[in-house]
C-alpha cells in the first residue's frame, strides 16, 4: 500500500521543466531507491516531497497516507512524519550535536542521544558536545544528520545521496542506519546514483528527464548500471534540449 | 534591609553561576552601586577600592610571576531600578603572571540605569590575562552601558576578553576597546550580544599589532530582532613584521532589525597579514529548513540557530 503517492507532478524552476507529469507510489515500510543520471530530477523530487521553499509551486498532487499535503510547509510535513537527509548537510555554528539531535528526538534522554551516536559510529565521548559546524568533516556531518533522522523516528525518510562524502569503512554504518529505520517501520527513499546504495533497497525507480521511466525490483533496475544505458531514446542530452517544448 | 551576604546572593542568583565565595582560594570583588559588599584577595593579588559618589575606583595589581589558579569573581551590579554606576579600574599584571577573571554585571530590575566602565589594563611581558564579562539585564531595556578599555599587551603576553549579553534586554550598549600588542603579544576579543525591541548595540574594537609576530582576532556575533539596531566597527592594524590577524563579524537579522558592519584592516608592513570577513543577513535558509524538516516550527528553529551562534564556544 502506498504511504506517499505522487500524482502527475509537474514542476518548473526558473521556467525550466524539471519534473514532468511524474507519477510514483512509495510503499509503506519499504526501502525504495530512486536512481537516474545527473539532472534527472531526483533531488528536485526529494525537495518537493519534503516541501522545501522554492519547490512548493507545482502542478499535480502529493498524498501522504491518503491525504493531500501540497498546502503543508516543511515543518507541518515533518510533524506528520516526512523528513529529508540532505546531500550536503547544513552547518550550525555553536549548536552542539546533543542539542541538534535532541531537537528532533522522541526520546530526549541523554542515554538515547548517546545510543544514536553509537549507531552511526560516532563516539559520544568525543562528539556529544561538539558543534555541528565546519570543524566536522563532511562524513561526520552526514552521520550526525542520519542520527538526527533516527532520533525523529519518521514515517518517511528521504535520504539524498546518503553515501556522498562517506569513506568506504563508514558506508556500512550508513547502511546499518538504513536497516534500523527499516526495523522502525520507516519508509526509506534513497536518492542515489550509486550501485552500492541501490542494493540496500527492495524496490527501485529509474528517473530520467523528470519522469519515472522504469521501476521494479533492484535486480531489474540495476541493469541501468550494468548496461550503462537507460530504457529511453537518448543519452547525455541536456533535459531542456530534449523536452524544452514539452509540458 | 538586606545583609551583605544576602545582597551578594541577590545579585548572583541571576547569573546561573555555581559560586563559592567562601573558598579561600577564590578571590572576589562584589559591588552593588557604589558600595563594596564583598572583597577577598589571594596571595600575590592586591585589590584596592575607593568608593566614589556614583561608583568605585579600583586598583588591581598582580605580582610578577604570580599564577592565580582559580578564576577571580567580579560582580558589578545594581538592584534598584534607577541610578548610575561608574567603575574605574586600573589593572596591572606583572611579568609572567597569569590570571583569569569572571565578571558579572547584573542589573535585573533596571528601568533607568547607567553602567559606565572605564578600564586601563597593562599586561606585562609573558603574562596571561583572560576576562569574561557576562551581563544580565532586566527585561525592560532601561539600561545604558558604556564599557571602555585601553589595553597594553606586553611582549609574548596574552590578552583575551569575551563579552556576553544574551539574557534580558540590551537597552543601549556602547563598547569601546582599544588594544596594542608588543612583540609576540596576542589579543583575542569576542563580543556576543542579542538585541530585541528598540535596543541599540554599538561596538568599537580596535587592535594594533605593533610588535613583530604579534597576533590578533576581533570577533563579533550579534543578533538583532524587533526594531533593534547594531553597528559593529572593528579595526585591526598591523605594523610589526609577521603580525597576523583576523576580523570576523556575523550578524543575524530578524523582523525590522538593522545591522551594520565596518571591518577595517590596515597593514603597514609587507610581511604582516590580516584578513576579515563579515556576514549580515537573515537566518540561513538551509539551516532553517533542516531544523523544520525535523519537525521544529519556524520560530523555534530560528531561536535555536541564533542561540547556537551566540553560544559560548
Amino acid at each position: 500500500m502506498g504511504i506517499l503517492t505522487v500524482k502527475d507532478l509537474t514542476l518548473r524552476l526558473n521556467g525550466k521543466l524539471i519534473l514532468n507529469r511524474l507519477n510514483v507510489d512509495f510503499w509503506d515500510g519499504h526501502v525504495h531507491a530512486v536512481i537516474g543520471p545527473n539532472g534527472a530530477g531526483k533531488s528536485t523530487l526529494a525537495s518537493t516531497l519534503v516541501g522545501l521553499s522554492g519547490y512548493r509551486d507545482f502542478e499535480g498532487d502529493i498524498e501522504f497516507e491518503g491525504k493531500s499535503i501540497r498546502e503543508l510547509g516543511v515543518d507541518q510535513r515533518a510533524q506528520r512524519g516526512i523528513t529529508l537527509g540532505w546531500q550536503e548537510p547544513a552547518r550550525f555554528e555553536g549548536l552542539p550535536i546533543h542539542d541538534f539531535l535532541r531537537a528532533s528526538a522522541k526520546d530526549k534522554s541523554r542515554e538515547h542521544i548517546e545510543e544514536l551516536l553509537n549507531k552511526v559510529g560516532l563516539d559520544p565521548v568525543n562528539y556529544l558536545y561538539r558543534a555541528v559546524d565546519k570543524t566536522l568533516s563532511g562524513g561526520e556531518r552526514k552521520k550526525v544528520e542520519l542520527a538526527s533522522i533516527l532520533a525523529m523516528e519518521p514515517k518517511v525518510a528521504l535520504l539524498d545521496e546518503p553515501d556522498s562524502g562517506i569513506d568506504i569503512e563508514s558506508i556500512h554504518r550508513i547502511f546499518d542506519a538504513v536497516k534500523v529505520l527499516r526495523e522502525l517501520g520507516t519508509t526509506v527513499i534513497l536518492i542515489t546514483h550509486s550501485l552500492a546504495v541501490l542494493e540496500q533497497a527492495e524496490h527501485a525507480f529509474l528517473m530520467c528527464h523528470g519522469q519515472v521511466v522504469d521501476k521494479g525490483d533492484v535486480k531489474k533496475i540495476r541493469r541501468y548500471f550494468e548496461d550503462k544505458c537507460i530504457p529511453c531514446d537518448h543519452k547525455n542530452i541536456p533535459t531542456q534540449q530534449l523536452i524544452g517544448g514539452q509540458a | 534591609m538586606k545583609t551583605q551576604p544576602e545582597l551578594i546572593n541577590s545579585l548572583y542568583e541571576y547569573t546561573d553561576t555555581d559560586l563559592n565565595l567562601k573558598d579561600p582560594d577564590t578571590a572576589h570583588l562584589v559591588i552593588n552601586g557604589n558600595t563594596v559588599i564583598g572583597m577577598h584577595a589571594v596571595p600575590g593579588l592586591d585589590i584596592k577600592v575607593r568608593e566614589l559618589e556614583d561608583g568605585i575606583d579600583a586598583m588591581v595589581t598582580l605580582d610578577e610571576g604570580t599564577i592565580v589558579k582559580k578564576p577571580v569573581h567580579l560582580c558589578f551590579g545594581m538592584l534598584p531600578e534607577s541610578g548610575i554606576q561608574r567603575i574605574i579600574m586600573n589593572v596591572n599584571i606583572g611579568k609572567n603572571a597569569r590570571i583569569s577573571l569572571l565578571a558579572h554585571c547584573v542589573f535585573p530590575n533596571a528601568v533607568d540605569v547607567q553602567h559606565i566602565m572605564d578600564a586601563r589594563i597593562h599586561i606585562g611581558d609573558g603574562a596571561n590575562y583572560s576576562y569574561f564579562e557576562k551581563h544580565v539585564h532586566s527585561p525592560n531595556g532601561g539600561l545604558k552601558v558604556y564599557p571602555k578599555a585601553v589595553v597594553e599587551v606586553g611582549k609574548n603576553a596574552h590578552f583575551k576578553t569575551e563579552f556576553e549579553l544574551i539574557k534580558g534586554r540590551v537597552g543601549l550598549i556602547d563598547i569601546d576597546y582599544e588594544t596594542s600588542c608588543d612583540d609576540g603579544g596576542v589579543v583575542d576579543m569576542m563580543a556576543r550580544i542579542s538585541g530585541r525591541g528598540d535596543d541599540i548595540i554599538k561596538i568599537k574594537e580596535v587592535g594594533h599589532l605593533n610588535g613583530e609576530r604579534s597576533r590578533g582576532a576581533l570577533t563579533s556575533k550579534i543578533a538583532v530582532r524587533g526594531n533593534a539596531r547594531a553597528e559593529v566597527y572593528n579595526k585591526l592594524t598591523a605594523s610589526g613584521a609577521y603580525a597576523r590577524g583576523h576580523v570576523d563579524c556575523k550578524e543575524i537579522l530578524q523582523d525590522n532589525g538593522v545591522a551594520t558592519a565596518i571591518p577595517i584592516v590596515e597593514v603597514h608592513h609587507p610581511k604582516a597579514h590580516i584578513t576579515h570577513e563579515a556576514a549580515i543577513g537573515s537566518v540561513d535558509n538551509k539551516q532553517l529548513e533542516t531544523l523544520m524538516s525535523r519537525g521544529l516550527p519556524e520560530d523555534d528553529a530560528v531561536e535555536m540557530i541564533i542561540n547556537g551562534l551566540l553560544a559560548k564556544q
